[in-house]
């Protein structure tokens, strides 16, 4: 397309446009409405619905509006006769093998046919044949079919191909035979396969799990921000008499398009699970439910009591601004210093050298445009689909995209070079010497120690160069790093192939608000805005790690889920005299170890701020009223401080603490010190390591409770340990249907697949779910034994039971 | 995009596997699957006329493309078979020229002598008669059938039966 600018005529009005652009780009963007079905403005044009048809002066016959380009003096009539007959009788055309079932349809009242139809259809058909009728598939727990209603607009293929990179729906057959389907059994996988159900402009595809329960009009709607990655997608719930029944995408071009995940859609089918919704206090060992003003008292009571250098506050990074500022300010006023949200953080060696916050170290869209990119221990599919798709966009327009990690995660861009290890530090650290070589740059002595010996492989130089010769090269760090005890190193040395390739360096974290919980202050070592304190208190590493621990307060905490030593999390919890924990969701683990439990609001009932990877403020209001008798969790917190008598705790509403905890970061003076980091050991090698994902439906209490997530392939695959066929072998389990894992005292026992993707040496047994809870170290040494038989029951079923 | 061809992957015969090399050196290196066609025919004649999904996936796996474009192709053309059929593949066509010229009587005849319908196969495997055929453009020869991609013209009751009754 040329930049060439023309005039074009549209029903009269005179129009500027861009010389080839197409037809209906102009007249969307004039807000002249042209009917259309397979036209999508993120999708590639294929004409074939043909009822965007309308007539342009001196072509014969009509032309299709979203495949026409215009050119300079054009004149097009939209609803002239000639248009408008073509567009009936495309209608007409479309209407023959479309049902007329619109009052069981779940699409009915926001259906696009159903729409049109209304303008350009007929009272009465004169098709008098027989219909079609095509047969349903079943494509897995998130998507319902009623393929009969289908109008082969393709753009659910297109997404597919396109988008989400991973064509799995077809068009099969020919002509009338023609079917949309996966052709054989199985089930659409995409973590982003909802947005089909919003382009489908038919009932055909729709919402598994909300199918049948709303009708369109009765909904209200609430632009609202997903709080469930660190991307902060922009959604709007849909609620029904003060419950949510939906959730779709808000457009918001800057951060996720016009495309959501499947956790952020299908996330808010956990919000009515294994609710708390009465403040709980455990007497004597016995669970009873209270009222506000009896559960307040007892709580303050309880934290007054103990000895504050031996208590441990811990929140989580998913929380509001407004929750982690007043969760900071209660510590405070508790003189509590032992204050933190990183529960997924394996090393805090160099805390004090780290940088005000971890983020993405630029917009997404700017991430769109690079042209060299290096991915180190993140499987950033699944943690950050929409971060994912941005790097695809860069991928498909020609960056060299780089991946160091323990497996082949299927990434769905292009991949120019991939080093896959057990020990992702061992092929960074080759990187790192080979970048040196290359760069002719010094490593610091700190590095130059720390990875001292290091073999240096034709991969590594071959992706040092690629870097090298980037224009706009980034590099970026993700989870499966983070979880490491050698974090410090690993980040260290990425930030120094930043320097040497004049990269931008990165995290990606995954939790909505990790930008919001360091700026927050919700660290034992520093204070809002990076400001220095007075006393540093214990990482969550330490408290956890110690067994004199007496008391913890919880905010939107499962720390036997949460945390990187799910077995120490729940060792120093059941140890601890006094556990208060805030929560939206009530669990047996948490009816174990705590004794005060406060309902808190989950997020869709409480107003809320989040800042997102690019460190873009977002927030929304609440959509519906809280469930039973839980509150916000500012009011909680708010009261919580009251009870303690603190001063300052009088806010009127989530926007007074905003307004403070806004004011407080902008005016802290960031005390970051510009020393050498001190950086952890490398990890030493091991005969096998544990990959310990975070799957992607495990990452917070609300996706964990969501079951249509859970029965997803990815939700069964994050419950199988899998490995190297290889390894398979070499340890003698090829006959095991099930293993135990052993990791200290922890054993899990769980299906046992091979999965060739996996780097020999490790052992993917994941994180984040009842399962694994008694296990150690997410990224650490484990062994795995063959298990007897199927066991008889899980530690999951043994909760419910 | 080998994800799912992965699960039920089968390997296609050497034969096959030459004839896709073949074929593939008619298109550029980075446009595989231009050969698909010509792929998915040589593993159909391999396995006796028809294919099957693990073949189709083998194929897909070879030509670097997902599983399901390779079915879309598959079903598209008529000369492709998804389902098992019979070893003979007969085809009459019954379109203007045909018809006007008696290729419904031909059909009839043809689906008799079998005693299998259009679309159907004979119980013994021998004999595969097709559901619906178009212009196979032999218009001056009507009415014409295909066995096993060689044409048959002007025919006539006695000649249908000479043709089916040598085949093997």
């Amino acid at each position: 397309m040329s930049d060439e600018r023309v005039t074009i005529e549209v029903d009269g009005r005179k129009l500027e446009a861009t010389k080839g652009e197409m037809l209906i780009r102009v007249t969307d963007a004039a807000g002249i409405s042209i009917p259309r079905f397979c036209y999508h403005k993120k999708l590639s044009v294929v004409a074939n619905c043909r009822m965007c048809l309308v007539e342009v002066e001196k072509a014969p016959k009509p032309l299709p509006a979203c495949a026409t380009p215009v050119m300079d003096g054009m004149v097009v009539h939209t609803r002239s006769e000639k248009a408008v007959d073509a567009q009936k009788g495309t209608m007409e055309f479309l209407l023959i093998n479309h049902p007329l079932d619109c009052p069981i349809c779940d699409q009915g009242g926001e259906c696009e046919l159903q729409d049109l139809s209304l303008g350009y259809g007929e009272g009465v058909s004169r098709f008098n044949e027989g219909k079609r009728a095509v047969r349903d598939k079943n494509i897995g727990p998130l998507i319902a079919t009623d393929m009969t209603r289908c109008i082969h607009c393709t753009r659910c293929v297109r997404f597919g191909d396109e988008i989400a990179g991973i064509r799995e729906l077809g068009a099969t057959g020919r002509g009338e035979h023609m079917e949309i389907g996966t052709y054989i059994e199985r089930s659409v996988d995409s973590e982003m396969s909802g947005n089909v159900i919003d382009l489908c402009p038919v009932g055909a595809l729709t919402n598994k799990p909300y199918r049948y329960t709303a009708r369109p009009w009765e909904l209200v709607q609430h632009a609202m921000v997903a709080p469930h990655d660190a991307v902060g997608s922009n959604i709007y719930l849909h609620s029904r008499r003060g419950r949510v029944m939906r959730a779709v995408p808000r457009d918001n071009e800057q951060v996720n398009e016009t495309w959501i995940s499947d956790r952020d859609r299908y996330g808010h089918f956990g919000q009515y699970e294994q609710r708390l919704e009465r403040p709980m206090l455990r007497e004597n060992g016995q669970w009873r439910e209270v009222e506000w003003e009896v559960a307040l008292p007892a709580a303050a009571k309880m934290l007054r009591a103990v000895d504050a250098s031996r208590m441990g506050m811990l929140a989580s990074a998913a929380s509001s601004l407004e929750e982690l500022h007043l969760f900071r300010r209660l510590a405070e006023g508790l003189r509590c210093p032992n204050l933190d949200h990183r529960l997924g953080l394996g090393d805090f060696t160099d805390q004090d050298s780290a940088p005000l916050f971890p983020d993405l170290g630029q917009s997404l869209t700017s991430l769109e445009q690079a042209d060299s990119v290096l991915i180190v221990g993140s499987n950033v599919r699944k943690d950050l689909p929409i971060v994912h798709h941005r790097l695809r966009k860069a991928g498909l327009r020609g960056a060299s995209i780089a991946v160091i990690n323990p497996a082949d995660f299927d990434f769905r861009f292009p991949l120019s070079h991939q080093c896959l290890a057990a020990d992702i530090g061992v092929e960074l650290a080759g990187l790192t010497v080979a970048v040196s070589e290359l760069t002719d740059s010094p490593m610091p002595m700190n590095l130059r120690d720390a990875i001292a010996n290091t073999a240096v492989s034709e991969e590594h130089r071959a992706m040092a160069k690629m870097l090298q010769q980037g224009d706009k090269t980034t590099v970026l760090t993700g989870a499966l790093a983070e979880g490491r005890e050698d974090y410090s190193l690993l980040r260290e040395l990425v930030r120094y192939i930043a320097e040497a390739t004049d990269a931008v360096f990165g995290e990606l974290p995954v939790a909505a608000n990790a930008v919001g919980a360091w700026l927050a202050g919700v660290l034992p070592h520093r204070g809002p805005g990076g400001a220095a304190v007075d006393t540093s208190g214990m990482h969550v590493g330490e408290m956890f790690a110690r067994d004199d621990m007496e008391a913890f307060v919880l905010l939107g905490l499962e720390p036997e889920l949460d945390a990187v030593d799910a077995g120490a999390a729940r060792k120093a919890l059941r140890a601890a005299g006094r556990v208060v924990a805030l929560s939206a969701w009530q669990s047996p683990e948490m009816l174990e170890y705590a004794d005060v439990l406060l309902p808190v609001a989950a997020w869709p009932e409480s107003a809320g701020t989040w800042i997102n990877l690019e460190g873009r403020w977002q927030g929304h209001q609440g959509a519906v009223p809280p469930l039973g008798d839980s509150r916000p969790g500012w009011k909680v917190l708010r009261v919580l401080g009251n009870e303690l008598g603190l001063s300052g705790f009088d806010y009127l509403s989530p926007q007074d603490v905003l307004d403070e905890v806004r004011q407080r970061i902008s005016q802290a003076e960031p005390d970051l010190p510009v020393t050498t980091p001190v950086v952890a050991r490398a990890m030493r090698p091991a005969a096998l390591m544990r990959l310990g994902e975070v799957p992607l439906y495990s990452v917070d209490p609300m996706v964990r409770r969501s079951s249509p997530l859970q029965k997803t392939t990815d939700g069964v695959r994050a419950r199988q340990v899998s490995m190297h066929p290889h390894d398979i072998e070499r340890l003698g389990l090829t006959d095991a249907g099930h293993v135990e894992v052993r990791q200290g005292e922890g054993r899990a026992v769980m299906p046992l697949v091979a999965d060739e993707r996996l780097a020999e040496g490790c052992v993917r047994v994941c994180a984040g779910l009842a399962e694994t809870r008694e296990l150690g170290k997410r990224f650490s040494p484990v062994e795995v034994v063959a298990a007897e038989g199927p066991v008889a029951s899980t530690a999951m079923e043994q909760d419910e039971a | 995009m080998a994800e799912t061809s992965r699960q039920n992957a089968v390997s296609l015969s050497d034969h096959v596997q030459a004839e896709i090399r073949a074929a593939l050196k008619r298109y550029p290196a980075d446009q595989k699957r231009s050969a698909v066609q010509s792929a998915l025919h040589a593993a159909q004649h391999d396995n006796g006329g028809y294919l099957t999904v693990a073949l189709m996936d083998a194929v897909a796996q070879v030509l670097e493309m997902s599983p399901i474009e390779v079915y879309e192709v598959a079903t598209f053309y008529s000369m492709l078979e998804t389902e098992p059929v019979g070893r003979n593949s007969v085809s009459v066509c019954t379109n203007i020229s045909c018809m006007l010229r008696g290729a419904d009587d031909i059909l009839a005849h043809v689906e008799n002598r079998l005693g299998i319908a259009r679309g159907q196969s004979t119980a013994d495997g021998r004999v595969y008669l097709k559901c619906e055929e178009e212009c196979l453009a032999a218009c001056a020869g009507a009415p014409m059938m295909m066995v096993n991609h060689v044409y048959y013209e002007n025919l006539t009751p006695e000649k249908v039966d000479e043709i089916l009754d040598n085949l093997d």
